[in-house]
């Protein structure tokens, strides 16, 4: 009997465990990552001669319900056409029956990492605002992430800012027809949003309260509001302004109406924030009011001094 | 705010300062008044001038280069009047056409893009 070696049998694990695309038009490169819907892999598309992220079902058995689920992930990415949600290419099903998907594959480096980098403050809170649009856009299309976290953005080598993992979302049954059309989610699948009541989803340490309680009826934009505001809790790290401190504490409010209404408005006061602009979280007193505006004029403020102490000089110099 | 009222707001403001400080020369302390009423309207000529020229150039270093050279214009103007102390004047008018011109370069409104 002939005995395989341990590399052999490692190899054949991993082929084992490697999806099958022979019946696709892609060509499986390596496995990226592993969440707790799907794995994702990096293909390349043999076609278009490009590579791509192809995220398959990690479940053993396909059952109908969860083939709707990652076609339902699929669609609602699909309709959610904006340059900070990655763009699905492609949805089929592997000779095996998995379902799969291909998508945008984005260089660079998930949120976390790029913090990780030593990446400048302001960087950080430009990046995190890039973030809030393109969740904004998604609220205004009925789309509710649901498991915002830094390890679901991704920070491309051109500085573009890319929310994943729609897997969670939420739609909500109060779009307009059009914009069912263009989503073109399946009415059954939006009527019961996916998740039962009691069922909590997302990742805790950026998980809204009523959503750890799994209150599946009460989350609304508000919830991604407050996940943003634990992003924002992480990027800022202990440092920050005492209005970047207020604009996360007010996201991540505990009672869902002392909230930021939507992620538009907490992009809104980050915006203002960054202008040195005062912020609706915060209401500043005259002292801060007017070192803000010297920080924000600092050459004005520099040369109306350069010029009073030019005319002091000049007084005390001329005179006989 | 537009570009010109802001030339003309700071102009006006820094060119009265620039007027009082003439109470420091016991020499022309009497005719304190008149030197304030000048020195103000020199200001706001000269705010107009630099606020107009933002509103039509955008771009900062030229902008303040125009402030200088109409600040000092202006102030050689009034030194020529008075005779004399053209240091005590012309210096300070060329620091505030130099204040003016980069306050109108960098705030107030541009006008909006006419429709074709």
């Amino acid at each position: 009997m002939k005995w395989l070696s341990d590399g052999k049998l490692n190899h054949l694990r991993t082929i084992v465990n490697d999806p099958d695309f022979s019946s696709t038009k892609y060509t499986f490169i390596k496995e990226l990552g592993r969440g707790g819907m799907g794995t994702v892999y990096l293909a390349e598309d043999r076609e278009l001669n490009r590579l791509v992220a192809v995220k398959v079902l990690n479940a053993p058995e396909v059952t109908e319900d969860v083939r709707r689920r990652m076609i339902r992930e699929a669609q609602i990415i699909a309709g959610l056409e904006h340059p900070g949600i990655v763009p699905v290419h492609d949805v089929g099903t592997l000779p095996d029956g998995q379902v799969f998907y291909a998508m945008k594959f984005v260089r660079g480096s998930r949120l976390d990492e790029y913090a990780a980098q030593g990446a400048s403050l302001r960087d950080r809170m430009r990046k995190f605002q890039a973030v809030c649009d393109a969740v904004a856009f998604a609220h205004a299309h009925g789309v509710i992430h649901r498991d915002l976290k830094p390890q679901n953005i991704m920070i491309g080598s051109f500085g573009e800012v890319l929310v994943l993992d729609w897997g969670v979302a939420k739609v909500r049954p109060q779009m307009n027809a059009d914009e069912h059309r263009s989503i073109r989610v399946h009415a059954r699948q939006s009527a019961s949003n996916q998740t039962m009541d009691g069922t909590v989803i997302g990742t805790r340490d950026y998980m809204s309260p009523e959503q750890a309680r799994g209150e599946v009826d009460r989350i609304d934009e508000r919830a991604d509001v407050y996940s943003l505001g634990a992003v924002l809790h992480f990027l800022l790290a202990g440092q920050g302004s005492k209005t970047a401190k207020a604009i996360c504490l007010k996201a991540m409010a505990q009672v869902t109406e002392s909230r930021y209404a939507s992620a538009s408005e907490l992009s809104a006061d980050i915006g203002r924030l960054l202008d040195a602009e005062p912020v609706l979280a915060y209401r500043e007193n005259t002292f801060e009011r007017v070192s803000r505006w010297v920080g924000k004029n600092r050459f004005l403020v520099l040369l109306i001094l350069a010029y009073l102490l030019m005319r002091i000089f000049l007084i005390f110099t001329s005179r006989p | 705010m537009s570009k010109p009222l802001i030339g003309v707001i700071l102009g006006a403001v820094l060119g009265a300062i620039d007027g009082l400080t003439a109470w420091f020369t016991p020499a022309v302390r009497d005719q304190l008044g008149g030197i304030v009423v000048g020195s103000t309207i020199k200001g706001i000529i000269a705010g107009i001038a630099i606020g107009f020229f933002a509103k039509k150039f955008h771009s900062l270093p030229i902008g303040i280069l125009f402030g200088v050279i109409i600040g000092a214009f202006l102030a050689f103007l009034v030194a020529l009047m008075q005779g004399g102390y053209y240091l005590e004047i012309v210096l300070p008018g060329t620091i505030v056409g130099l204040i003016v011109g980069f306050a109108t370069q960098k705030y107030g409104k541009s006008p909006a893009p006419a429709n074709s």
